[in-house]
């Protein structure tokens, strides 16, 4: 069994995520990077489908993800850039949050994103880091839904309950 | 305060580990300001100041005795947290399984597996 989803706050700006798949690197890259893969496992809150993904994975291509509520139509999605693309072992990408008809905040910096795979005994670890660009915003990624940043929260609320429970 | 208000306010309140410690301490029952500044190398000042940043956030309230004007916590704030980082815990956890799935799918039938140049 892959070990379960491990969150980590390497720093006030950032938000650490690591998992393991049973599969070797190149197939989590592929899932990671094909758009038809994306859309098979990324998709969101129960009754919301990911109309949108387009994926230019080169160093300066861009990439476009919109999801979208069955039961109103309501669309938000990420945008961005990616910055290191270094198949299979490396992949980084500027993110911004595109509110939609959702709500949030529209970020005025970029989240970066970077994602490591490696490989052991047919295992892959992938370390996703999410540098945000203040702990303001790591802490405003929260409120918007769907993000990332959601994780941060977790974790913090986690040790809050480890002394209250 | 609205939701995603009441939560930015839950979630900043909780950011600080005085505050959090607070919190641990309140959930073995209410406490003076007194008794909770005793624990922290802080001044009565100091952690009133991290009191009322609980209060706004309506993680706490003040009890009846009007000498002691005791603490106390308020949970409900803190569940709606819960859920609301449950309901995207729960997302994720979801995606990965899916993502888990998918990889096995691929791996059990690798020739059918178009490779793309990426």
């Amino acid at each position: 069994m892959p070990k379960p989803l491990e969150v980590t706050l390497p720093s006030d700006r950032e938000v650490r995520v690591v998992r393991s798949f049973n599969a070797p690197r190149q197939l989590v890259w592929d899932a990671h990077t094909k758009p038809e893969l994306i859309k098979k496992w990324m998709l969101g809150p129960p009754g919301w489908s990911m109309p949108v993904c387009e994926m230019d994975v080169r160093v300066g291509g861009s990439y476009r993800w919109r999801w979208r509520s069955d039961e109103d139509g309501k669309e938000f999605g990420f945008f961005g850039t990616f910055t290191e693309v270094n198949k299979p072992a490396r992949i980084a990408h500027e993110e911004h949050y595109d509110p939609g008809d959702v709500g949030g905040a529209m970020s005025t910096e970029p989240a970066l994103i970077s994602n490591d795979l490696t490989e052991k005994d047919g295992v892959t670890t992938m370390v996703v880091t999410m540098r945000f660009p203040s702990k303001e915003a790591r802490d405003g990624a929260v409120s918007t839904g769907m993000t990332d940043g959601m994780e941060m929260g977790y974790v913090r609320l986690d040790e809050t309950f480890a002394a209250v429970a | 305060m609205n939701k995603s208000a009441a939560l930015d306010a839950t979630f900043a309140a909780l950011a600080d580990p005085t505050r959090r410690a607070i919190l641990a301490r309140l959930a073995t029952g209410e406490a003076s300001v007194v008794e909770l500044a005793e624990p922290f190398a802080m001044s009565q000042p100091a952690i009133s100041k991290h009191l009322k940043v609980l209060e706004r956030a309506g993680l706490i309230s003040i009890g009846q005795e009007a000498q002691r004007r005791p603490r106390k916590l308020e949970v409900k704030p803190l569940d709606e947290a819960v859920d609301w980082i449950e309901r995207y815990r729960e997302i994720w956890a979801a995606n990965y399984e899916r993502l888990d799935a998918l990889l096995e799918e691929l791996q059990a039938k690798p020739a059918k597996r178009k490779r793309k140049k990426t």
